[in-house]
């Protein structure tokens, strides 16, 4: 059947008339178009442990956020009579040894934490990037003095700093994250240099200079958006490195104190009961686990999504 | 076309030297004098480490020179302010060589090509799309393309764009920094006839900087030749390629593969030995000298100055 | 004597969009000591074709067709273990690539990168390996090649770093040199000696070399035989001759019209191809080049046309060289000093 098609096709009178190719829109592009984060979201979406990762932190910050309202306990209402219970149909995670119930403890405790890393994070992230991208657009001398400042920043050891300015400015939420922010930013700002030295060369910066470009322009619409793709995954992981932090902080006693409540601080009183009643040392420690792991997979998926050399 | 011989760019003795590590100098472009008329394609060839990059870069006033002045119209452009250079951009753009590199790949096609036109504000809303559509079609893209990014793109249609974005602030001069070395033959084909085209229809002058001998040969008036810093070499394109005087240059035509089985094959080839030299800390005399062979004593020690041995040809050489 | 023989070569990349078909269905032979250029512009296939000889695609996301086949001699290649095609890399068949500056590894001695392959094929000691490295080293023109045995690749300049490319692809005296693009990314001048010292070593080893380029100059000067890629297919075959002086395919004119020569007038309008090659992800249905050829017939776009042998060795797959399709001649005369004003002639005439 398809032999004798063919031969009508070359039976046809007209079959080889020269027609040109005039008529054909040369420079169609068919395939839809694709932005870069689009692009950023679909090579992230293949990876199985990323999107793990994703559906874990989902889940986590929903119970943060609705997990007081979804079991109606309060988080500070103490109830002598059902003190140091099991985990139950009841209260999902037990109570602790003033009778509250841990699960809702351990979301209100969950928000305190996710904060601070996130509100820690945004004050090192900007502080770095600023300074970061003067060091590294203005070069000579500018950049000397930053990258000595920042030699010295990180050389400061941070326990030390965090104690004394928590016995100087008291335990507050807000003293707790201007300790851990004030010597952090040092390996951002080196970051944000870096990424800025190698896009600042390159021949489209140089295009918009020889078209009149000012600095700003420059840093805002060239510079800053072409590094973004590394600060991301910087960002993914610093998150959950501040959760621990303040974990351990609180855990060691000088970061929240109570009324408030983190995932630290839970530990730190589920540690007397540890022989006991180890679930009260097990539940929040198991969420801090979570969220660091999630973040962790994001931040895999989302560095293997940005890297163009796996670009297919 | 070439009926007036006003001069619209001069370069007098133009310097430009790196500092690479403690000691050393690079020095790139090493006291080059030329002018280029209106309306003309000045073509400037040589292989890696001749300069002639560096030398667009400092004439376009991206890098300051180190000696030596450039006037565009009769004034120096390194020594203005820097509102005088804001407006010598609309006068005088760039075109560059990689075209993967030289698009920004998070903007759009329509503001890269408009950034000019955005940063001198010269036009706003619905003039600005009339103007961009404008652009894309003086290139030959289509005005859908506006919307989409520089990935979606073959390489001769990003250095279309790179044309455009060159072309969107009228400017009188351009300078082609190898615009079409890395793409293929039949693209280059097709961005060199669009160079040209433009130039017929908006009047406008060139520096064509390349290593393809050939397509600077076909689209340059003149032909400039530089070897480690100095130009060689400096006359009309048929007459470059029919009479070259300078030993390198004849050496530089011998070398050029012809798409003609025959007339390679039979042909003579001068062979240049050794490597290219390296521009740092170059000896004095000429810098051709250790591959030349028709070196004489004099070029160990005295440079050669260029000068007009023929009509409109000029060479820097003891031979002559 | 044929020394590789490409049957229906078939070779598809998965991709987000779909599957790309790279490669679709090239035949080609090799004979003992010639040069066969594959000649073509980016995304026609050519470098992928050469890379799948020595099946060094990565794969996923390269699939090779099961009804591909590539004999080396008696032994197919595509049916071949890992360890078998282990044996066969570097001492039957090497390949140089285009970069020199990221074909090198810049924290090894270029002596210890040219000896691996000897060592490892060989199973010669280190220090015999050596003695024969020096000596590869001056057959490919370094100078002082006892001191520069030790050096690393940054301290060689790009010609250089090229023919020790060169070297470490020679060292075992393989029966097949794949040069990729060896001299794109080289001056003209360091290209010249680059070509002069492949056709030198290729007379004196008789080592078969397949080139695989898009500059027709380069071709010009050392090639036998000459195939024309376009989207994945040859279009054209023929020895060197028959290409420059008397090509069938619309896109062989092309290519070479392209190309000013010595006595182009200066600032004609340069012959230049609308557009760009098509998408592979959906192949058009018929010839693959009909979007883009002046000379484009009705049949064109509904069938692909099959090779026409115009004489033993010069075929084309093109409609006009059917029987019932104007007479479209193309010739092309050789420039020479007694002929400056060249003639690059072309008599298009429509004969029935």
């Amino acid at each position: 059947m398809a032999e004798k098609m063919t031969l009508e096709i070359e039976e046809m009178d007209d079959a080889f008339e020269i027609i040109g190719c005039e008529d054909l829109d040369a420079e169609l592009i068919s395939k839809p178009s694709l932005t870069y984060w689009k692009d950023v979201w679909r090579r992230f979406k293949k990876n199985k442990l990323a999107l793990i990762g994703l559906i874990i932190l989902s889940l986590v910050v929903f119970f943060t956020i609705f997990g007081p309202a979804i079991t109606g306990y309060d988080y500070s209402r103490m109830n002598y009579e059902i003190e140091d219970q099991g985990p139950s149909s009841d209260h999902w995670f037990g109570t602790d040894k003033a009778g509250r119930d841990l699960f809702t403890r351990v979301c209100v405790g969950g928000r305190i934490s996710i904060v601070i890393g996130l509100t820690c994070t945004a004050v090192m992230f900007t502080i770095g990037s600023i300074l970061g991208g003067i060091a590294g657009y203005k070069g000579g001398v500018v950049d000397d003095i930053i990258m000595r400042l920042v030699e010295i920043i990180v050389s400061i050891p941070y326990l030390v700093v965090v104690i004394i300015l928590s016995i100087t400015l008291g335990r507050s939420m807000l003293s707790l994250i201007f300790a851990m922010t004030l010597t952090s930013w040092g390996g951002t700002t080196r970051l944000v240099r870096g990424q800025v030295l190698q896009i600042k060369n390159q021949e489209f910066v140089l295009a918009s200079k020889a078209l009149g470009g000012n600095a700003k322009r420059i840093i805002m619409k060239h510079l800053l958006p072409n590094a973004m793709g590394i600060i991301m995954v910087s960002i993914t992981f610093s998150i959950p490195m501040f959760i621990f932090s303040e974990a351990t902080l609180s855990f060691l006693g000088i970061g929240i104190q109570p009324p408030e409540t983190s995932w630290g601080a839970l530990a730190a009183s589920g540690r007397g009961s540890l022989m006991f009643y180890p679930y009260q040392l097990f539940f929040p420690c198991l969420m801090i686990v979570f969220t660091m792991l999630a973040f962790n997979l994001i931040g895999d998926g989302l560095t293997d999504a940005l890297d163009p050399k796996l670009r297919q | 076309m070439l009926d007036n011989n006003e001069v619209l760019v001069q370069v007098k003795d133009l310097k430009k030297h790196f500092k690479v590590g403690r000691k050393q100098m690079l020095k790139a472009v090493d006291g080059v004098s030329f002018d280029i008329k209106l309306g003309e394609t000045l073509g400037l060839v040589g292989e890696s480490g001749c300069g002639k990059t560096t030398c667009g870069r400092t004439i376009m006033g991206l890098y300051d020179a180190t000696g030596g002045e450039v006037l565009f119209k009769g004034e120096s452009i390194h020594k203005k302010s820097s509102k005088d250079k804001l407006a010598l951009t609309k006068k005088m753009q760039i075109i560059f060589q990689d075209p993967y590199a030289s698009l920004n790949p998070r903007m759009t096609v329509g503001d890269i090509i408009c950034e000019g036109i955005d940063i001198h504000d010269l036009y706003k809303g619905k003039e600005r799309t009339v103007r961009l559509h404008k652009l894309l079609d003086l290139v030959g893209l289509n005005h859908e393309h506006a919307s989409r990014f520089p990935h979606e793109f073959s390489g001769g249609q990003r250095q279309r764009i790179g044309i455009a974005r060159a072309l969107a602030i009228e400017p009188e001069f351009i300078v082609c920094d190898e615009p079409i070395s890395a793409l293929d033959v039949s693209i280059q084909a097709q961005v060199v006839n669009l160079l040209i085209k433009l130039q017929e229809q908006l009047g406008l002058t060139y520096l064509f900087i390349a290593h393809d001998l050939s397509m600077v040969k076909h689209i340059s008036d003149r032909v400039g030749v530089m070897y480690l810093g100095h130009m060689v070499e400096l006359t009309k394109s048929e007459n470059l390629y029919m009479k070259p005087l300078h030993p390198y240059t004849q050496a530089l035509l011998s070398a050029i593969p012809e798409p003609d089985p025959d007339y390679s094959q039979s042909k003579e080839r001068i062979h240049l030995d050794g490597e290219i030299p390296s521009p740092i800390n170059p000896s004095p005399g000429c810098r051709f000298v250790t591959r030349c062979m028709s070196a004489k004593e004099a070029c160990y020690s005295e440079t050669p100055i260029i000068k007009e041995v023929e009509k409109e040809h000029f060479v820097a050489c003891h031979l002559y | 004597m044929k020394i590789l023989e490409v049957k229906d070569l078939r070779i598809s990349f998965k991709t987000y969009a779909g599957e790309n078909q790279a490669v679709r269905g090239v035949n080609f032979h090799l004979n003992e000591g010639e040069t066969l250029a594959i000649v073509g512009e980016s995304g026609c296939g050519k470098t992928v074709t050469s890379k799948s000889i020595l099946r060094i695609l990565p794969s996923p996301p390269a699939i090779i067709h099961e009804t591909s086949e590539i004999y080396l001699g008696d032994r197919e290649l595509t049916s071949l273990s890992d360890k078998e095609m282990i044996g066969i890399r570097g001492s039957e068949i090497s390949m140089i690539f285009q970069d020199p500056m990221t074909s090198l590894n810049p924290t090894m001695r270029i002596g210890d990168q040219i000896a691996e392959s000897i060592i490892i094929h060989q199973g010669k000691s280190k220090k015999e390996a050596i003695e024969d490295v020096i000596n590869l080293l001056e057959m490919v023109g370094i100078p002082n090649p006892e001191a520069r045995v030790k050096q690393y690749p940054h301290e060689f300049s790009g010609g250089m770093r090229q023919r020790a490319m060169i070297a470490i692809a020679l060292a075992c005296n393989p029966k097949i040199l794949i040069a990729d693009e060896p001299t794109t990314a080289l001056d003209v001048t360091i290209q010249a000696q680059i070509m002069d010292l492949i056709k030198s070593l290729q007379k004196k080893l008789n080592t078969a070399v397949i080139l695989v380029t898009h500059d027709l100059g380069v071709v010009a000067e050392v090639a036998d035989r000459i195939q024309v890629m376009y989207a994945g297919e040859i279009v054209e075959t023929g020895n060197s001759r028959d290409i420059f002086y008397k090509p069938k395919h619309p896109y062989t004119w092309a290519l070479l019209k392209s190309v000013p020569k010595l006595n182009t007038e200066n600032k004609t309008e340069l012959y230049s191809l609308n557009g760009t090659p098509p998408d592979l992800l959906n192949p058009p249905k018929g010839c693959a080049f009909a979007a883009r050829c002046e000379y484009c017939m009705n049949i064109c776009r509904e069938k692909s046309p099959k090779f026409t042998d115009i004489t033993s060795e010069h075929k084309a797959a093109c409609w006009l060289l059917h029987n019932k399709a104007p007479k479209i001649d193309y010739t092309v005369e050789s420039y020479t000093a007694e002929n400056p004003i060249g003639i690059n002639s072309e008599e298009v005439s429509h004969v029935r």
